[in-house]
C-alpha cells in the first residue's frame, strides 16, 4: 500500500536498521472546544458557513472510515453545528452506533444526539429500541438513566409498546434514582399509547409511601396523568386523598429541610403537584372535597407570600379551592387571595390573579365585585396581557349599579389604549350600555363618545345596531342628530361615525335645522350648511363607497324634510353618472323618484318606524325585500321588522300623523307600465319592482309564509264567499272603490278582499296606487294590482287583492290612501274604512 | 410539557423539545418565539400567550430562558423551574456565564436531562441532581482512555 500519507514500509532486511512501521492516518479530528472557538472567530455568516462545511466534510470522511475512537468527538461537533442551524442528518446513524458502544462517554453523546437529531418520524429511530432495551437492564444506573430519559423524551408509540414492560419493571425497583425516572417514562408511554395505562396500575400501589421526594414528585405526576385520562382511574385513586393530604401537611409543618428548601418553603414543586392532583380528585366529589378542606385552608393562610415561590403555591391552592366542592368560606378566602395578588408589586402575580378572577367571575360574581376598583386600576398597567385581562374582567363586572362609574373608566381606557384593544373595547362598551344604560341620553352620549374616540375601530355590525338604537330613542332624535352633526364638522375620517351620522341627518335633518334640541343648546344651522356637509362626504376621498351610499341616501331623504329640493335634485342627477356603480344606481333611482314618482316620494322617504331587533346581539338579520339585487343595502337597511310589527305601529302612527306610514303595494308588472325602465336597471326582481323600493324606509312587501298558504298570487275576480256582502269602501270625486270578500280556505283567520276601483269621470285616472293600513292586531298583504289606470266612464276596473290575517277576530278597520294623476294633476286622498260587514272578520 | 430554550440576543444556545416536530417546524417556532421574547420590555410580565400555549421566560444577564407550557400550567412554578435550572448550572460551573454554556453545551444538556424528563421535573433536590451529574462525569473520565501525544497527532 502506498499513498501520500503512507510511506512504504522499509523492511528490516533492506536497510539493516530496525524501523518501527508507522502508519500515518489523517490527523485526529479537532476537538469540540477548538471547533467552537474557531467558528466563533468567523466575522461573517459566509465565513462561518465555509468553516462549517469544511468541518462537516472532515467529519463525513471520518465517519466513512468507521473510526470508533473519534466518533464521539465528531458527533459532539455535529450537534454543535446543528444547534447553529446547519443540517446534521448524516450523523443520525452514528448516534446509534454510539449508543451501542460500551463506553459511557459514547452512550452519553449518542443518546443526546438521538434526542437532538432523531425523532419518531424517521424510521432510523426504531433501531434504537434494542439498544435501549439492553441499556434499561444495564448494570450501571447512569446508563439505565440515559435510556429511560431518552425513551421518556422522544420514544415513539412503537418503541413505547416494545419497552413498556421494561419501564414497568423499573417502576417497581427500590432504587429511587431509577424509580423516579421510570415514573416519568411511564407518563410518556401512557401519552403515546393510552391503552397501556392499565399495566402500570399495580406498580402505583405503594408509590406514595416513598420518602424520596424525587419519586414522590414523579409519582404524583404519573397519578395525575392517569386520573386525567380515565374516570375509572380517578375513582380508584380517590382513596389516596388522605395520604396526599398527610404528605402535604408534613411538607408544611416540618421544619427546615436544607435539601428541599426554597426560600423557607419545603419542596414547593411537590406541594404544587400535590395540590393539582387534589384538585382533580376533589372535583365533583363531596367527600374528597371535604377531606381536603382543612389542608387547603391551612396552606392558604400559612404560606409565606414575600417571594414568588410562596405565591406559586397560593396560586395553585386558589385554583384547587375554586375547582372542587369547597365550602363558601374557603371560596371567599380564595378570592381574597386573588384580590391581594392584584395589589402585589410583582406584575406576574397580578397577571395570574386577573386570569384566575376571569375564570371565577361567573360563579363567584359577588366576591369578585368586591375587588372591582383594583381590577379597574389594572387597566392602567403597562403590560399588554394584564391590560387585556383587566378589560375583560371589567366588562364582566359591569352591572346596573356600577355602570356609570365603570363606563367612565372604560371610556377613558378606550381613549388611551393600544389599537389592538379598541375594537373589543368598543364592542364591550356598546353591549354594556345596551344592557344597563341608566337613561337614553346617557346611552346616546356613550355611543357618541365611542364613535368619536374610536370610531374607526368600531365593528361593521355596530352601525346598523346603533341606527336601530337611535331610531328607537324617539325623544332623543333632536339631541342625537345635533351631536352627530357637530361631530361630523370636526372629523369625517371615521367611517362608522360618518355612516351613523349621515343616516341620522337624513332622517332627522328637519329637527336639526329647526333647532328643536331640548337636551342642550340648539345650534343654528341652515339647510344649505347641512347639505354642504353631506355633499362634502360624497366628494371626500376619506369616504368609503358605503359611506357615500349613506350620504347620498341621506341627501335624498332630506328632499321631503327640507325645502331646498332643487339643490338636492341637482346633486342626485350629478351622481347619476358616477363611476361608482352603486352610487350611480341609487342616483338614477332617486332621479326617477323625482320625475315619475314624485307623488310617492313623501311616503317612501318617511320617518322610520320603531324597529324590532330580529336577533338579540350581534349582526341583525336583514329581511330582504324585493331587492335581492342590492346587497349593499343590507348595510344601509337596518333590520326590517316583520309586517306584523309594522302593523303594530301603524295604527299608533296613523292616529297622530297626517301622512301615516303605509304598506306600499307592489306596482304592476306590465312592461308598458311606468316601472318598465327601472325594472331593467334593477335586473330581475322577484316581485314587481317599484321605483327604488329598496332604499326606502317604508317596508315593502315581504311575504310571511302563512299568508300565502294555498292561494296563488293571481288577483281573484269577483269572488264572493257564500253570504258575505260586498261593500263600498270609498266613493269620492268619481272614484269608487268596492270591496268583495272571500274566506281563505286553509286558514279561516285570513280574509281575502278584492278591491274594485272604478271611475265615473270623463278622464282616466292614471298612476293609480292603492295603499292600506290596518290596526296592530292584524296583518295585511297587498298583492299586485291588475293595472294602474282606472279608465274613464266605467270602462274598466282596477282590481287588487288584499289578504288580511285576523287571528284575534277583531273588528276589521282599515285606513286607505289613494294617489293618482287626474288630468295632469296629482291627486291624493286618505280615508277610513269602518263599515266592514261582520261576516268578513268574524 | 415544555420546550426549553436559551436565547442570547437571537442566538440559540440550547433547545430541548418534548414534542415531535420536524426541523423546519422547530426552526420556525424558535424564530417566532425568539422574536416575541426579544420584543418584550422590562416592565412587562414574564408570560406571553402564543398560539394555544404560554411562554414563560426569564432573563439572566445576557441569556433568556424560555419555556413553552400548556395553558393550564402554573406559570409561577414554571418560573421556579427555570430558576432551579439556572441554579444547577451555576453550582456546576461555578458562577456560570454564557461562555460556559457555549463551550460546554453538552454538559448543559446533561444537567437539564437530570433535572427534567419528558417535560416534567424528575428531582426536586438540587443536591441529588448535582450528585448524579458528578457521578456520571466520573464514569465518563474513567471510560476515556488517556490519549498520548502520538495519538493526537495521528501517529499511533
Amino acid at each position: 500500500m502506498s499513498g501520500p500519507f503512507l510511506p512504504s514500509v522499509a523492511s528490516a532486511e533492506d536497510s539493516g536498521c530496525f524501523l518501527v512501521s508507522l502508519r500515518l492516518r489523517m490527523p485526529a479530528p479537532i476537538r469540540l472546544r477548538e471547533l467552537i472557538r474557531t467558528i466563533r472567530t468567523a466575522r461573517t455568516q459566509a465565513e462561518e458557513r465555509e468553516m462549517i462545511q469544511k468541518e462537516c466534510a472532515a467529519i463525513r470522511s471520518s465517519f466513512r472510515e468507521e473510526d470508533n475512537t473519534y466518533r464521539c468527538r465528531n458527533v459532539a461537533k455535529l450537534l454543535y453545528m446543528h444547534m447553529l442551524g446547519y443540517p446534521a442528518h448524516f450523523g443520525q446513524l452514528e448516534c446509534l452506533k454510539l449508543i451501542a458502544s460500551q463506553k459511557f462517554t459514547d452512550k452519553r453523546i449518542g443518546y443526546l444526539g438521538a434526542m437532538l437529531l432523531l425523532d419518531e418520524r424517521q424510521d432510523v429511530h426504531l433501531l434504537m429500541t434494542n439498544c435501549i432495551k439492553n441499556d434499561l437492564n444495564h448494570s450501571t444506573q447512569y446508563v439505565q438513566g440515559l435510556a429511560l430519559c431518552t425513551l421518556g423524551c422522544m420514544g415513539s408509540s412503537e418503541m413505547c409498546r416494545d419497552l413498556a414492560g421494561e419501564v414497568e419493571k423499573l417502576l417497581k425497583t427500590s432504587n429511587s434514582y431509577l424509580r423516579k425516572k421510570a415514573a416519568l417514562c411511564a407518563v410518556h408511554v401512557i401519552r403515546k399509547v393510552p391503552e397501556l395505562m392499565e399495566m402500570f396500575l399495580p406498580a402505583t400501589k405503594n408509590l406514595l409511601s416513598e420518602k424520596n421526594h424525587g419519586v414522590l414528585h414523579t409519582s404524583v405526576v404519573l397519578l395525575t396523568e392517569m386520573c386525567e385520562r380515565s374516570p375509572d382511574m380517578l375513582t380508584h385513586f380517590r382513596k389516596l386523598v388522605p395520604q396526599l393530604v398527610r404528605i402535604l401537611k408534613n411538607l408544611i409543618m416540618s421544619g427546615y429541610s436544607p435539601e428541599h428548601d426554597v426560600s423557607g418553603i419545603s419542596d414547593p414543586f411537590l406541594q404544587v403537584r400535590i395540590l393539582r392532583l387534589l384538585r382533580i380528585l376533589g372535583k365533583s366529589d363531596d367527600d374528597s372535597s371535604e377531606a381536603m378542606n382543612d389542608i387547603l385552608a391551612q396552606v392558604a393562610t400559612n404560606t409565606e407570600t414575600s417571594k414568588n415561590v410562596g405565591n406559586a403555591i397560593l396560586y395553585e391552592t386558589v385554583l384547587t379551592i375554586m375547582d372542587i366542592k369547597s365550602e363558601s368560606g374557603l371560596r371567599v378566602l380564595a378570592i381574597n387571595i386573588l384580590g391581594r395578588f392584584l395589589l402585589n408589586n410583582d406584575k406576574n402575580i397580578r397577571y395570574v390573579a386577573l386570569t384566575s378572577l376571569l375564570k371565577t367571575v361567573q360563579t363567584d360574581h359577588n366576591a369578585v365585585q368586591r375587588h372591582r376598583s383594583t381590577i379597574v386600576d389594572c387597566l392602567k398597567d403597562l403590560d399588554v396581557s394584564i391590560k387585556r385581562r383587566a378589560m375583560e374582567l371589567s366588562f364582566a363586572l359591569v352591572n346596573g349599579n356600577n355602570i356609570r362609574g365603570m363606563m367612565k373608566e372604560l371610556l377613558y381606557f378606550l381613549d388611551s389604549c393600544d389599537p389592538e384593544f379598541k375594537a373589543d373595547c368598543a364592542s364591550g362598551v356598546f353591549l354594556a350600555a345596551e344592557k344597563y344604560a341608566p337613561s337614553k341620553r346617557w346611552h346616546i352620549d356613550t355611543i357618541m363618545r365611542v364613535l368619536t374616540t374610536a370610531g374607526s375601530y368600531v365593528r361593521d355590525d355596530s352601525v346598523p345596531n346603533l341606527i336601530q338604537l337611535i331610531t328607537n330613542s324617539v325623544e332623543m332624535h333632536a339631541y342625537t342628530v345635533q351631536r352627530l352633526y357637530k361631530a361630523l364638522l370636526d372629523d369625517i375620517s371615521q367611517q362608522p361615525l360618518v355612516q351613523v351620522a349621515s343616516w341620522c341627518i337624513g332622517e332627522y335633518g328637519d329637527l336639526l335645522v329647526s333647532g328643536q334640541c331640548e337636551e342642550e343648546e340648539p345650534i343654528q344651522v341652515t339647510e344649505d350648511e347641512v347639505l354642504d356637509v353631506l355633499e362634502g362626504l360624497l366628494v371626500s376621498n376619506l369616504s368609503t363607497p358605503v359611506t357615500r351610499g349613506y350620504s347620498l341616501t341621506a341627501i335624498m331623504k332630506l328632499s321631503t324634510r327640507f325645502s331646498s329640493v332643487n339643490r338636492i335634485k341637482k346633486v342626485v342627477s350629478i351622481y347619476g353618472s358616477s363611476i361608482d356603480v352603486e352610487l350611480q344606481q341609487r342616483a338614477v333611482e332617486y332621479n326617477a323618484l323625482f320625475k315619475k314618482y314624485d307623488h310617492m316620494r313623501p311616503a317612501l322617504l318617511e320617518r322610520m318606524p320603531i324597529m324590532e331587533k330580529t336577533a338579540t346581539n350581534g349582526p341583525t338579520e336583514i329581511v330582504q325585500t324585493n331587492g335581492e339585487t342590492e346587497s349593499s343595502d343590507s348595510k344601509h337597511m337596518p333590520s326590517i321588522a316583520q309586517p306584523a310589527n309594522q302593523a303594530n305601529d301603524l295604527l299608533d302612527l296613523l292616529g297622530g300623523h297626517d301622512v301615516g306610514p303605509v304598506i306600499q303595494t307592489a306596482l304592476p308588472t306590465k312592461p308598458a307600465s311606468a316601472g318598465g325602465e327601472l325594472l331593467d336597471l334593477l335586473g330581475d326582481l322577484s316581485l314587481s319592482g317599484g321605483p327604488a323600493p329598496s332604499p326606502t324606509p317604508s317596508v315593502t312587501i315581504s311575504q310571511p309564509p302563512f299568508l300565502l298558504d294555498g292561494l296563488s298570487s293571481q288577483p281573484l275576480f269577483n269572488d264572493t264567499a257564500a253570504g258575505i256582502p260586498p261593500m263600498t269602501a270609498y266613493n269620492k270625486n268619481g272614484l269608487k272603490i268596492e270591496f268583495t270578500f272571500e274566506r281563505s280556505n286553509p286558514n279561516p283567520n285570513i280574509s281575502v278582499i278584492t278591491i274594485h276601483a272604478s271611475n265615473t269621470t270623463e278622464a282616466d285616472m292614471t298612476d293609480f296606487v292603492f295603499q292600506a293600513a290596518v290596526p296592530k292586531t292584524f296583518q295585511l298583504q297587498l298583492l299586485s294590482p291588475s293595472s294602474n289606470v282606472v279608465p274613464a266612464l266605467n270602462q274598466g276596473n282596477i282590481t287588487q287583492v288584499i289578504r288580511v290575517l285576523n287571528p284575534q277576530k277583531q273588528q276589521l278597520r282599515m285606513r286607505i290612501k289613494l294617489t293618482y294623476t287626474y288630468k295632469g294633476a296629482p291627486v291624493q286622498d286618505l280615508a277610513e274604512v269602518n263599515n266592514f260587514p261582520p261576516q268578513s272578520w268574524q | 410539557l415544555a420546550n426549553n430554550r436559551k436565547i442570547r440576543q437571537g442566538k440559540l444556545r440550547l433547545q430541548k423539545w418534548y414534542v415531535p416536530l420536524s426541523d423546519p417546524q422547530k426552526k420556525k417556532i424558535s424564530r417566532e418565539v425568539i422574536q416575541m421574547v426579544l420584543a418584550r420590555k422590562p416592565k412587562m410580565c414574564s408570560f406571553l400567550e402564543w398560539r394555544d400555549l404560554k411562554i414563560v421566560y426569564k432573563r439572566y444577564a445576557s441569556l433568556y430562558f424560555c419555556c413553552a407550557v400548556e395553558d393550564q400550567e402554573n406559570e409561577l412554578i414554571t418560573l421556579e423551574i427555570i430558576h432551579r435550572y439556572v441554579e444547577l448550572l451555576d453550582k456546576y460551573f461555578g458562577s456560570v456565564c454564557e461562555l460556559d454554556i457555549i463551550f460546554n453545551f453538552e454538559k448543559a444538556y446533561y444537567i437539564l436531562d437530570e433535572f427534567i424528563l419528558g417535560g416534567e421535573a424528575q428531582e426536586t433536590s438540587k443536591k441529588i441532581v448535582l450528585k448524579a451529574i458528578e457521578q456520571a462525569d466520573m464514569l465518563q473520565e474513567e471510560a476515556e482512555a488517556p490519549r498520548s501525544v502520538l495519538e493526537e497527532i495521528g501517529l499511533t
